[in-house]
C-alpha cells in the first residue's frame, strides 16, 4: 500500500511539473493549458487573470481552440490577433480608449465554442470576438452571435455557401481560392486532374465547385477520393493516382493526412515533374510539418505568403517574428487574423462606437493596406476583397508566388456570376 | 494484373505496419491483459526520440554520417521508450494487475501526461523527419513500384518477430514469462520472481512501441497527439489475432492489411474502413476469441 502511494505521488509530482512548465512557456508557444477536460471545469489559464474592463477600455473576444487537435493551427492564428492588438493599442488605440482581449479556448470542441461564445457575449459584454478555424466551430458559433447580435471575424478560407449579418469572412470564399487555381491549372498544366480529400464539408463542397467548373471548361475529373480525418496510410490512393495518371492532383486534404501523402507520393517516385499537387490546405506551417523536400515543385493556392512582396508585408513578418521568436512563420490564416483586426478598429472608429448595428453599417467600403496587398470589406456579403496568389514550394520551405490576380477579387461567397454553379447547393 | 499485384503489396505492407503497431501491445495487453491506453503514447514518444537523433546529428556529427542516424534511432528508441515503460509499470500499472477497467484509465491518463510533457518540450506544432536517402525512392520490377520505406519496414517486421519469437520459446528467461502469464501463481510456487518478469515484459512491449514510432516517421506525421491514429488499430489486430497469441497477432495484422487494401481499391477508403469493420465485427461473432485463442488450464 506504501508503495502505491508512492508511485501515484511520483506520478503526480512529474504531471504537475510538466503543467507547470508549460505554463511557463504559455505566453511564447502559446498553448498553456493542461488538457481539455481539465480546462473545461476551470477557466482558462489567460482568463484567471483579472482583466478590467473600464470606461477607458473596449472589451474584444479572442476564441480559439488553445488545446486539442487544433490547438497546432490556431494558436498562431491567436498570436496574429494578439500582435494586432497591441500595435493598435501603441498607437492610441480605438476611439481614444485601449482594446483588452478576452481570451478563451474553444478545446477544439464545437459545444465548447458556442458555450464560450455567449460567456463572451454576454459576461463579459464583448461586441465583436475574433475567432475559429474549422468551418464546424464557425457554424457552433453562427447561432450564438446571431441570436446576442455580435460580431464574430473569421479568418481562414472557407467553402463558401454561407453569409450571415453577424460574421465578417476574412478568409477567402471559393471564387478567391479554389476557382482561379482550377482556371490557372487549367491553362498552364493539363485538364485531367485527381481531387483528393479529407472526408468533411470541406473539400466535399470544394470537389463540386471543381468538378462543375471542369465540365464548363472541358477538363475531366479522372477519379475522387476522399480518406477519413487521421488517415496515414496512402498506398492505394497512389495505385489509383499511377492508374490514372492525370496531370493535376487538386489536394483538399487536412491536418496530419497531408505529412502521410505527401512522402508516400515521394517515396513511390512521383515527383511534382510527374505530377503536379495544387493544394489549398498547405501553408507554411504546414510545410514544415511535411518536409520541404518531399513538397518542393509541388504548388498551393493562397491570398498571401511570407514571401509576398509588399512594405506591409515586410514589417508584418519582422513584427511578428520580433514577438514571438525568429523561428516562427507566418502564412495565410494568420495574416488575415492580423487584418481583420485593423478592419474591425477603422469601422469602431468610423461608427464612433462599438455597437454592433453602428459598426456593421460603417464597415462596408473599409479598406486597409493589409500584408497581402488591399483588402477591402464588400458591404454585401461581408467577405473581403483579396489578391489571389499561386505559390510553389521552394527547397527552403517558402513559396514563390507563380501567378497573382493583380488585383484584389471580389468575393463572391455563393459564386452567382458563375453559370456553371447554378447546381451546387 | 499488375494492380492487383500491386495491391497484393500494399496489403503486406499496411499489415507490416499494423503489426508493428500491435506487436508492442500484444505482448502488454496479450500476454499481460495490460488494457494499455498509453501504448499510441509510447509509439509516439519512440517517433520523438527519433526526430531527437536527427537534431543531434544534425548539429553534432559530420553531414556524410547524416543517414546513420535512422540506424542508431532503432535501439535508442527501443531503449528510451522500454524504459519508460518500465518507470510506468513501476509506479501505476503494478499496482492494477488484474483490475483492467482501473489499468485503462491510468493507462489513459498516463498517456495524456506523456502528450503533454512533449508538447511542453517540442511544442505542439508537428515536427518533420528527412528520411535516410537509402530509404527515399523505390524499387522498380516488373513494373511495379515498391518503395524502399516500405520494404525496410516489412524487414524490420521480420526481424522483430523473430528476435520476439527466439526470445519467447528459445531462452529461459522468455519461459519464465510465458510461465508467469500461464499460471502466475504456480510461476511463483517454483520460485519465479514475478515482479521481475512483468517489469521486464511490460518493458518490452513499450520498447517495441518505441521501434513502431521509429519507423511510422518514414510514412506518417509526428506530432504530440499521433497516438491516437494507432491505437484503435492496434487493438483491433491483437483482438482479431486473439488476445495472447503471437501467431494470431501476426495473421490477424496480414489478414486486416490486405482485406482494408483490397477494400478501398474496390471502393474508397471511408468505405473500406466501414468493410474492414463490419468484416471484423461479423468474424468476432464466429470466433468470439480472435484467430487463436490460448488455451490453458488456469481458472481466469
Amino acid at each position: 500500500m506504501k508503495k502505491y502511494k508512492w508511485g501515484i505521488a511520483l506520478f503526480s509530482t512529474v504531471f504537475i511539473l510538466s503543467a507547470c512548465a508549460a505554463g511557463d512557456e504559455a505566453a511564447d508557444t502559446g498553448f498553456g493549458e493542461a488538457s481539455a477536460g481539465e480546462d473545461e471545469l476551470s477557466d482558462s489559464e489567460e482568463n484567471s487573470e483579472e482583466v478590467v474592463v473600464d470606461e477607458d477600455s473596449i472589451p474584444v473576444g479572442l476564441l480559439h481552440s488553445l488545446s486539442g487537435t487544433m490547438a497546432i493551427s490556431e494558436t498562431s492564428v491567436r498570436d496574429a490577433v494578439m500582435l494586432a492588438i497591441d500595435e493598435i493599442n501603441e498607437d492610441g488605440g480605438v476611439l481614444g480608449k485601449e482594446i483588452v482581449p478576452i481570451v478563451e479556448d474553444g478545446a477544439s470542441d464545437e459545444p465548447v465554442f458556442s458555450e464560450r461564445a455567449s460567456k463572451l457575449l454576454q459576461q463579459d459584454d464583448v461586441t465583436a470576438i475574433f475567432g475559429t478555424w474549422t468551418s464546424a466551430s464557425r457554424q457552433a458559433v453562427k447561432p450564438v452571435v446571431e441570436e446576442h447580435n455580435g460580431l464574430l471575424f473569421y479568418p481562414v478560407q472557407y467553402e463558401g455557401m454561407e453569409s450571415s449579418p453577424n460574421i465578417f469572412y476574412n478568409g477567402a470564399a471559393p471564387n478567391q481560392q479554389i476557382v482561379p487555381a482550377v482556371e490557372w491549372l487549367f491553362d498552364n498544366v493539363g485538364d485531367s486532374f485527381f481531387l483528393l480529400g479529407s472526408d468533411y464539408v470541406f473539400p466535399r463542397t470544394a470537389n463540386q465547385i471543381i468538378q462543375a467548373q471542369l465540365d464548363d471548361l472541358g477538363g475531366e475529373v479522372v477519379r475522387e477520393e476522399y480518406t477519413p480525418m487521421g488517415h496515414t496510410d496512402y498506398n492505394t490512393i497512389i495505385s489509383h493516382i499511377r492508374d490514372t495518371d492525370p496531370d493535376v492532383i487538386f489536394n483538399t486534404l487536412n491536418g496530419d493526412s497531408n505529412v502521410a501523402f505527401f512522402n508516400q507520393l515521394a517515396d513511390a517516385g512521383i515527383t511534382s515533374d510527374d505530377v503536379t499537387v495544387l493544394s489549398v490546405s498547405v501553408a507554411e506551417e504546414e510545410i514544415r510539418g511535411i518536409g520541404a523536400e518531399v513538397l518542393e515543385g509541388h504548388l498551393a493556392s493562397w491570398n498571401y505568403y511570407q514571401t509576398t512582396d509588399t512594405p506591409e508585408n515586410e514589417t508584418f513578418v519582422s513584427n511578428f517574428k520580433e514577438a514571438y521568436g525568429e523561428n516562427r512563420v507566418t502564412g495565410d490564416p494568420i495574416e488575415a487574423a492580423y487584418f481583420m483586426v485593423y478592419l474591425w478598429a477603422q469601422a469602431v472608429e468610423e461608427a464612433g462606437s462599438t455597437e454592433t448595428d453602428a459598426v456593421r453599417e460603417a464597415a462596408a467600403g473599409i479598406t486597409f493596406d493589409a500584408p497581402n496587398g488591399p483588402v477591402e470589406i464588400d458591404g454585401d456579403n461581408q467577405h473581403v476583397y483579396k489578391t489571389v496568389r499561386i505559390g510553389e514550394v521552394q527547397s527552403d520551405g517558402q513559396f514563390e508566388e507563380v501567378w497573382n490576380s493583380g488585383e484584389p477579387v471580389k468575393p463572391d461567397p455563393f459564386l452567382e456570376n458563375y453559370d456553371w454553379a447554378e447546381a451546387i447547393q | 494484373m499488375s494492380s492487383v499485384a500491386m495491391q497484393i503489396f500494399n496489403g503486406i505492407s499496411l499489415g507490416s505496419v499494423l503489426l508493428l503497431v500491435a506487436m508492442g501491445l500484444a505482448i502488454t495487453f496479450g500476454l499481460m491483459r495490460v488494457i494499455n491506453m498509453a501504448h499510441g503514447d509510447l509509439i509516439m514518444i519512440g517517433a520523438y526520440v527519433t526526430y531527437l537523433m536527427q537534431v543531434i546529428f544534425v548539429q553534432y556529427i559530420p553531414e556524410q554520417f547524416f543517414d546513420w542516424y535512422f540506424i542508431l534511432a532503432i535501439p535508442a528508441a527501443f531503449i528510451i521508450v522500454a524504459g519508460i515503460g518500465m518507470l510506468l509499470e513501476f509506479t501505476v500499472i503494478r499496482h492494477l494487475y488484474g483490475r483492467p477497467l482501473d489499468s485503462l484509465l491510468a493507462t489513459f491518463g498516463a498517456g495524456l501526461i506523456l502528450q503533454q510533457l512533449i508538447r511542453t518540450i517540442f511544442g505542439a506544432p508537428n515536427v518533420g523527419v528527412q528520411s535516410p536517402s537509402f530509404l527515399q525512392g523505390s524499387l522498380e520490377i516488373f513494373g511495379l513500384y515498391l518503395p524502399f520505406s516500405r520494404l525496410f519496414m516489412i524487414g524490420l517486421v521480420i526481424v522483430c518477430l523473430g528476435g520476439l519469437f527466439i526470445y519467447l520459446y528459445r531462452t529461459r528467461q522468455g519461459r519464465r514469462v510465458r510461465a508467469v502469464m500461464q499460471n502466475r501463481e504456480m510461476a511463483t510456487c517454483v520460485g519465479i520472481s514475478s515482479r521481475k518478469v512483468d517489469s521486464l515484459t511490460f518493458a518490452m512491449g513499450a520498447g517495441f512501441a518505441g521501434v513502431a514510432g521509429c519507423t511510422l516517421t518514414l510514412i506518417g506525421p509526428i506530432g504530440p497527439t499521433i497516438g491516437l491514429n494507432y491505437i484503435v488499430d492496434a487493438f483491433m489486430v491483437v483482438v482479431v489475432g486473439g488476445v495472447g497469441a503471437l501467431t494470431g497477432t501476426v495473421i490477424g495484422a496480414l489478414g486486416i492489411g490486405v482485406f482494408n487494401t483490397f477494400f478501398e481499391y474496390w471502393t474508397n477508403a471511408s468505405m473500406g474502413k466501414v468493410l474492414i469493420f463490419a468484416l471484423i465485427i461479423a468474424f468476432l461473432q464466429w470466433r468470439p476469441s480472435g484467430l487463436f485463442s490460448m488455451k490453458t488450464r488456469s481458472l481466469d
